[in-house]
């Protein structure tokens, strides 16, 4: 047994306050095992202490939440008896330090979160951030990472079957060393068939079925809370390894043991493994529970207890059942080729006992592990910031050209080579896929659909985390709402720097302020996430990088797209031109692309008039008269009419009248505006009206061409396919040369 | 009509199969477990896509193996009809129902789009229905999709008829195109493509509903019920 010394607690990544909580709340000193256990359970990864105390601050109930915050996945009532679940969760450490296998398991770990509940899963997004791929020094690294993250992905996702339908990939040199991986994953399942992670009833047995134990992944989650030195390269074995097939075999068994009726409780082992599953199942209920680790399927010989509580081998779940029923579990598990053994029992002494051959090696309050986690109101400043506050002078010499760089660049360029490798088909549900301004799944037991986008914009949130947060959550509910969907929930990722710094924790401690009062705004309650801290590497944080994945309802039936379908339609800008000045524009795509620059304050948002835009979109979709609709966003006006003319070559001859500098005009990324093409203006100015939104003609569809004036001032004209292939090629040609 | 449906481990569109049969041609459908030995009274057996047995091997190469394959093999050689998609079709060339070979994408991507397939006969109780040089709209979603045999292989399978699909932009480099053939009986039948997802004006096209349609059809005029 390793005595514990203040070195070992350190590489445990506790405190000296830590281990003396630690010491108080056990009445002795800690064993080994026991000094493991509660390390990975305090990490910041598992026990959230640095943001605790602002995501009270976040608004979590609605009449549609079925399941908030504090479960493996947020629930929310769609009607007809059934329900869906979803989470957001990042695996950014891991996909450093090995890309294929860090975000395959990214997959499979939220995949678990979802099925642990009763859910089959019937979509998974990615919301993506790599380093710069034009890099001098970083390029070829971050494409190598690029590579290995698209095809972990689609590993994982294609052979489980489950449909990845949509995300955002962002490119941005403060992730160079640090790329983000957050995945979203939603199921559906029956209203009354929800299953918790609960170990209820004393003397119940705890059964562990899947994969088994092997010494993979051990301190996932306390590297996940530490920052990259050059060192970090080393912890790859701290990495998982994933399997698919393994999970895939998994889900079918865990549904069809479900449907038994024995299992009373069931929890996933993600991070922390059998050691979070245990003492939060325990820990939920009020019991304790107690295992003997002799009876737990090991892959690897001679492995200790400290090894096996702490191992995250993938694909592996915990459960209780009802006493005297386990030989239907069992059953069920042979028949999948699975291993299942009773680990365990349920008891009523509130404490989790792990025995290695009879011997107790370590016996702790749940509540000690799960509850009684250091909480820190870590001190905070001004967020960090560098830019300035004022732009560059600068004027464009040809607008048609800035556009030609713009939509090749690697934020805006067609992400077609990324989701093509993405099976988004499977389960033959998807009604509007990748490319979409949200994705839509049909529920066939229904007659509803669900509509889900991912969002988060760095850039905004570095120059004013509290507005650039609110935008976040303003474009998801936009992109939403042009497929016509309600917005209902939310499912947050909280992608951060070091939050000992309190110029970062005001970052973090700002965008949860701001996410939460726009969710309350738009009435999207957040029902669960993940919080991702440390995400530094050599003292390099990332932009502040909250994700929100909202998802919405809508009835099913044909979606509309954002591509123009047929010439001569009325073009329609709903929310009108918008407003911008120099300072507004120093966070766009064109002052990222064009001038190199960044500078200034967010995009203004007014979100009484955004929520109206929403409304109004809504009801246009609904009511049969758009023929296209695409929301505005990264890129401006400029972009989202070339990205409307790409999917069926129609372009558009627009016609404003606006005393907005061009460039501004152009490529502005204000807020509440939506791109519609419609064979009924008057209709679509009728309904806006009503709503008090504005509806403005500026143009119509033509063939293959996209020209724009400003009174009478020729912007931009350019032939519709050779701008569509540079969009089609540019990320490929920045991968592979 | 009973259409059998396949579940291997790692089968994933099995699901897509069963509810085309059912809610969208309202035919009944039964699961066939991998470990059951026997088809029992289907009137025809579709083997579904996925990865079967996890296809760490080689795509198909464990599920040849497995007892429904050798039930299989009895139904097709009494002439049942059997259709295999995707892992399906490549189970069909392991198991030797078929002949080639399917290997990796020429792209080494797995890859996911929207294909034409030219039908190129209608001498086939799987295209019956159809007409010959009509264009399909089907969706490819796979990673091991190139089709290969040698020259003799694909001189013979052209010279007799067999050659049922081509790609009109082939996306994973198959010797000429191949998307889909036939066994000499020409009562079984593999693709690559997804026909399963396209049979409804939601999923954007209903041209996979040929085959399916075809299929019952056929066993219509053989008197199944």
């Amino acid at each position: 047994m390793a005595a514990i010394t203040p070195d070992l607690i350190a590489s445990h990544q506790l405190t000296a306050d830590e281990y003396d909580k630690i010491v108080s709340l056990l009445g002795r000193e800690p064993s080994y095992t026991e000094l493991g256990i509660f390390s990975v359970m305090w990490s910041e990864h598992c026990s959230y202490k640095s943001s605790r105390v602002h995501l009270k601050k976040l608004p979590t109930r609605g009449k549609l939440v079925v399941q908030g915050p504090g479960e493996n996945a947020g629930i929310i009532d769609i009607g007809e008896g059934w329900a869906i679940a979803f989470k957001i969760e990042s695996h950014n450490h891991p996909s450093f330090i090995e890309p294929f296998q860090g975000a395959a398991t990214g997959v499979g770990g939220i995949l678990r979160d979802i099925f642990t509940m009763g859910a089959r899963p019937i979509a998974v997004m990615d919301a993506l951030r790599f380093g710069r791929l034009d890099d001098p020094a970083a390029g070829p690294r971050n494409r190598r990472i690029v590579e290995g993250v698209v095809s972990g992905i689609a590993h994982y996702g294609n052979c489980f079957g489950v449909p990845t339908v949509g995300g955002e990939t962002v490119f941005e040199s403060c992730y160079n060393g640090n790329p983000l991986v957050n995945v979203f994953a939603l199921g559906v399942f029956r209203k009354d068939q929800i299953f918790y992670g609960k170990a209820k009833g004393a003397g119940n047995p705890v059964i562990y079925v899947g994969a088994k134990t092997g010494r993979d992944g051990i301190h996932g989650a306390s590297m996940a809370s530490a920052e990259f030195t050059e060192e970090s390269k080393q912890k790859r074995p701290n990495v998982q390894v994933g399997d698919p097939f393994l999970e895939k075999l998994l889900l079918e068994a865990c549904l069809e043991a479900m449907q038994t009726g024995a299992i009373v409780g069931i929890q996933d082992m993600g991070a922390a493994g059998l050691t979070c599953s245990t003492c939060e199942m325990g820990s939920r209920a009020g019991t304790g529970i107690e295992i003997d680790l002799m009876h737990v399927p090991q892959r690897e010989t001679g492995m200790t207890p400290y090894e096996i509580m702490l191992s995250e081998s993938q694909e592996r779940m915990l459960l209780v059942a009802e006493k005297g029923r386990e030989h239907e579990i069992f059953v069920v598990f042979k028949k999948w080729g699975l291993d299942a053994a009773e680990i365990g029992v349920v008891t009523d002494t509130g404490k989790l006992v792990v025995k290695d051959h009879g011997k107790v090696v370590a016996e702790i309050d749940n509540r000690a592990l799960a509850d009684e986690a250091p909480v820190y109101h870590r001190p905070f400043t001004e967020p960090l910031r560098t830019a300035p506050l004022e732009g560059p002078a600068f004027e464009s010499h040809d607008l048609a050209a800035d556009l030609d760089a713009v939509i090749a660049s690697a934020d805006i360029c067609s992400k077609r080579w990324i989701w093509e490798q993405y099976d988004y088909l499977v389960r033959s549900n998807t009604l509007a896929g990748p490319g979409a301004d949200a994705a839509i799944v049909r529920i066939k037991e229904t007659g509803t659909s669900i509509a889900m986008s991912l969002d988060g914009n760095g850039r905004y949130c570095y120059l004013s985390p509290r507005e650039g947060a609110k935008l976040i959550v303003a474009e998801c509910c936009r992109n939403l709402s042009t497929v016509g969907a309600l917005p209902v929930a939310t499912t947050n990722n909280l992608n951060f720097g070091n939050p000992e710094r309190p110029e970062i924790m005001a970052q973090l401690v700002d965008a949860i302020e701001g996410m939460g009062e726009a969710c309350s705004f738009f009435d999207v309650p957040i029902t669960g996430g993940n919080v991702s801290l440390y995400n530094e590497t050599l003292g390099e944080p990332i932009f502040p990088s909250p994700v929100v994945g909202i998802v919405g309802l809508l009835k099913t039936a044909m979606p509309v797209g954002i591509g123009f379908k047929a010439e001569g339609r009325a073009l329609v800008l709903l929310g009108g031109i918008g407003d911008s000045d120099l300072t507004r524009f120093g966070g766009t795509q064109y002052a990222k692309v064009v001038l190199d620059a960044l500078w200034g304050l967010p995009p203004a948002l007014d979100l009484p008039y955004e929520k109206s835009v929403h409304a109004a979109i809504r009801e246009i979709v609904a009511g049969g008269h758009a023929e296209s609709a695409h929301d505005l966003a990264d890129g401006g006006l400029a972009v989202a009419l070339a990205e409307a003319a790409f999917p069926h070559g129609v372009g558009a001859r627009v016609e404003l009248d606006s005393a907005l500098r061009p460039e501004f005009l152009l490529f502005h990324e204000g807020p509440s505006r939506i791109l519609i093409s419609t064979t009924s203006p008057e209709d679509v100015r009728r309904l806006a009206a009503a709503h008090g939104v504005e509806a403005l003609v500026i143009g119509s569809t033509v063939a293959s061409k996209l020209e724009v004036r400003n009174r009478g001032q020729l912007l931009i004209d350019r032939d519709v396919n050779t701008l569509k292939q540079r969009w089609e090629t540019a990320l490929e040609g920045m991968l592979h040369g | 009509m009973k259409f059998g449906v396949v579940v291997f481990p790692g089968s994933n569109r099995d699901h897509d199969i069963e509810d085309t049969v059912t809610r969208v041609l309202g035919e009944s459908a039964q699961t066939l477990w991998h470990g059951d030995s026997s088809v029992g009274n289907v009137d025809a057996v579709v083997l579904p896509g996925g990865f079967s047995y996890g296809d760490y091997l080689r795509c198909g190469a464990i599920a040849k193996f497995s007892p429904i394959m050798q039930a299989i093999r009895a139904f097709a050689a009494d002439g049942g009809l059997v259709l295999g998609i995707c892992n399906g079709f490549q189970i069909l060339v392991e198991s030797g129902l078929l002949p080639g070979a399917l290997v990796r994408n020429r792209s080494l991507k797995f890859v996911c789009r929207h294909v034409d397939l030219r039908i190129q006969t209608v001498n086939s109780p799987f295209t019956a229905s159809g007409t010959k040089g009509q264009m399909l709209r089907v969706p490819v979603a796979h990673g091991e999709g190139c089709y290969y045999a040698d020259e003799r292989t694909l001189d013979e399978l052209e010279a007799e008829d067999r050659v049922v699909f081509r790609y009109v932009q082939n996306p994973n480099g198959s010797l000429r195109d191949i998307a889909g053939i036939l066994n000499k009986e020409r009562n079984v039948m593999g693709l690559m493509p997804h026909p399963e997802d396209a049979c409804e004006p939601l999923m954007g096209s209903t041209d996979g509903l040929v085959i399916f349609r075809s299929m019952v059809a056929e066993l219509a005029a053989a008197g199944a019920k």
